[in-house]
């Protein structure tokens, strides 16, 4: 559950950007707790991607600071939130349908044997699915094989394995959009324990969702965004889906 | 829901049973995943139909000469394995291969250059090729097609401007004729042989033991000796065949041993088969073709992976270049065009590597590179003209590219489950 005595993991502060005439965040202040699932929704167009975007280094913020783990930092490249232990999982976007599970897991960060020049270093393939097949295990995912291409696996699977990518680094924080989007009733409960499980584990988790029902099953604070700001915040535990959706309409303003 | 999803653990057990090796074989079928096994069974078809119609087909001489006859399109063929391994292609490999091996022949014959240095000097201009259209591709956004499409033409007007007013240049230099036309001493060719088959059962081994004590799934033993057994018997029956003497003349000094053309093309198929399947690099080659988003943010290079691919096609067009030069003795304003670079790409993706990117292997270069040589050397055999060989060939890879889009939709069926 979260920890609202203890510090943020993450935390923006007075963040602003602006495309053109669009102004698509205005002054928001977002904050993520270690051990908390938090659910980030608004409407389309509330401003949710590009706040993410902004995080996971993809754009850069007109304003604002970027504070990790109490220190402000510069975040201008998604190598340098991977490097603080933010990891992103796009919809769609994450997994390698011609390779297998472990190639995808490593992705960008094979383990290898040394050899110069690096480029043509041989992958250490046995370390590797070692090491998979044990976070697998951890994470409760079954999956066919982890010699498995991904191609062959259930959209339930595929997800699973791309949120076991972002979070087999040491990572800290995750960040899932839309992580049961076109996902079947089981599919969806297995992508749901392991956010849990996630969250067992001490991950500050952002979940950005239109789903109400996952959002309410999975975390414990609600953050809303409206027209690029932030409108209010629920503690999960102490609201209904009622005033949340008011909230993301528009219905009702403040918490 | 742990009957529908077995556990890692359950399919660990079962993959070393002779069944599980079955059970993964028949759902890799049904999945798509048909690999080389139609181009396999189109060799014998082939091989059969030409041996029957003229029993000179599968003669020794005449193989030997088969493999000289595709080892520069083979080559040619392993570079455009590359670039569509990368969801790209490459149309400029044909015209790269007439103009660099025109920049060896002006350099060596008419400058009169050592011809060591010519030959090298030929396949940096084609690594500047490459990098230049690669760059170009990866940094200019200019799709490949229409970048090495230009390439296209303006090699093969480079072609003529070195040749100049000359027009067919002879080689002349021993160097630069050995390069295809030389032979392996028949008992280093053996020697060879044993050494690779030495050289890849110690590494299968030493694989297999490090997977069992690790703890992970391992080949059983059987399916690794079979393996062993096939790779075995390919090596030495291809040795024996470039072994027997094809001199036509009774009495006369014998020809025998492999020819370097054919050395120097599979060995560019193994040694760019490792660099793809083991490397980091043919890792991210496979990444990039198969999602390039998804390696983007993973991370990797991918503009840096592009320019050296297209590099490494140049390159390698380049040595199928001075390859064919050599083994014709000549480079001349034809060089490098008509079929060539048709032939480059339909082999490769005849052999079974995807147009669609992210799925291939180098392997499908020698495969595919074997049935359109074998059929434009049967043809040859039975005195059949160009236009049927023309025709033949384009059936043949309409066929391929059918099975390629067909097994394509397949894996998105299956994967979307």
């Amino acid at each position: 559950m979260s920890d609202q005595q203890s510090t943020p993991i993450l935390e923006m502060k007075g963040t602003s950007k602006r495309f053109g005439a669009i102004q698509a965040l205005a002054d928001v202040d977002f904050e993520v707790y270690p051990h908390e699932v938090l659910g980030l929704v608004g409407d389309n167009g509330a401003g949710k991607s590009t706040l993410v975007k902004i995080i996971s280094g993809v754009y850069k913020s007109d304003a604002g600071k970027y504070i990790f783990e109490g220190h402000e930092v510069a975040v201008n490249s998604p190598r340098d939130a991977t490097q603080l232990g933010i990891e992103t999982v796009y919809q769609y976007l994450a997994l390698c349908d011609n390779l297998d599970v472990v190639a995808n897991l490593y992705l960008g960060r094979e383990q290898v044997r040394p050899l110069i020049p690096r480029l043509l270093e041989p992958v250490n393939e046995v370390l590797m699915e070692q090491n998979a097949i044990r976070l697998l295990d951890e994470l409760h995912i079954h999956i066919p094989s982890t010699r498995s291409q991904v191609a062959t696996l259930s959209g339930g699977q595929r997800q699973s394995v791309a949120v076991s990518r972002a979070v087999m680094w040491n990572s800290k924080v995750v960040l899932l959009d839309e992580p049961t989007a076109a996902l079947g009733v089981e599919q969806t409960r297995q992508v749901k324990d392991l956010i849990r499980r996630l969250r067992e584990r001490g991950l500050g988790v952002v979940v950005i969702s239109h789903n109400l029902a996952d959002i309410f099953d999975v975390s414990d604070r609600i953050i809303v965004l409206r027209l690029g700001r932030r409108v209010s915040t629920f503690d999960t535990h102490a609201t209904n889906p009622e005033r949340v959706v008011a909230a993301i309409t528009g219905a009702v303003f403040g918490a | 829901m742990d009957s529908l999803t077995p556990r890692v653990e359950e399919s660990k057990a079962r993959s070393n049973s002779a069944q599980g090796v079955w059970h993964r074989a028949t759902s890799r079928l049904a999945q798509g995943d048909i690999g080389s096994l139609p181009v396999l069974l189109g060799l014998v078809l082939i091989a059969l139909i030409f041996q029957l119609a003229n029993h000179n087909f599968l003669k020794p001489v005449n193989l030997t000469n088969l493999l000289v006859q595709i080892s520069a399109v083979g080559t040619i063929s392993v570079g455009v394995v590359l670039v569509l391994l990368i969801g790209e292609i490459d149309l400029s490999v044909g015209a790269v291969s007439g103009f660099t091996a025109g920049v060896m022949a002006v350099l060596a014959v008419k400058i009169g250059l050592p011809a060591i240095l010519s030959v090298a000097l030929g396949i940096l201009s084609g690594i500047l090729i490459g990098l230049l259209q690669g760059f170009w591709f990866a940094k200019l956004h200019v799709p490949s097609f229409v970048v090495t499409l230009a390439g296209y033409l303006g090699w093969q007007g480079a072609l003529l401007y070195v040749l100049g007013s000359t027009g067919t240049i002879n080689l002349t230099p021993p160097l630069i004729v050995g390069i295809a036309n030389a032979r392996l001493p028949v008992a280093l060719g053996w020697a060879l042989g044993f050494v690779f088959l030495i050289a890849i059962t110690l590494n299968w081994l030493r694989e297999r033991s490090e997977r069992i004590r690790s703890g992970l799934e391992a080949q059983p033993i059987a399916v690794l000796a079979i393996r062993i057994a096939t790779v075995a018997a390919a090596t030495f029956i291809a040795i024996g065949l470039m072994s027997v003497n094809r001199n036509p003349v009774a009495g006369g000094a014998p020809i025998r041993g492999v020819p370097s053309a054919v050395l120097f093309f599979i060995g560019f198929v193994v040694l760019f088969d490792w660099i793809t399947r083991r490397t980091r690099f043919g890792r991210y080659m496979f990444a990039v073709g198969g999602n390039v988003e998804a390696a983007r943010r993973a991370g990797i290079n991918v503009d840096r992976i592009r320019i050296t691919v297209f590099v490494l096609c140049s390159l390698l067009a380049a040595c199928g270049g001075i390859l064919a030069g050599s083994r014709l003795l000549a480079v001349n304003q034809s060089s490098g065009s008509g079929d060539v670079l048709l032939n480059a790409i339909a082999a490769a993706v005849i052999g079974g590597t995807s147009l669609f990117g992210g799925r291939g292997s180098t392997w499908s270069a020698l495969l595919g590179a074997l049935i359109i040589g074998s059929i434009a050397n049967g043809m040859d055999l039975l005195a059949f003209s160009s236009s049927i060989k023309f025709m033949v060939t384009g059936a043949v890879l309409l066929l391929a590219v059918t099975l390629d889009a067909y097994t394509h939709a397949r894996r998105l069926q299956t994967g979307r489950s």
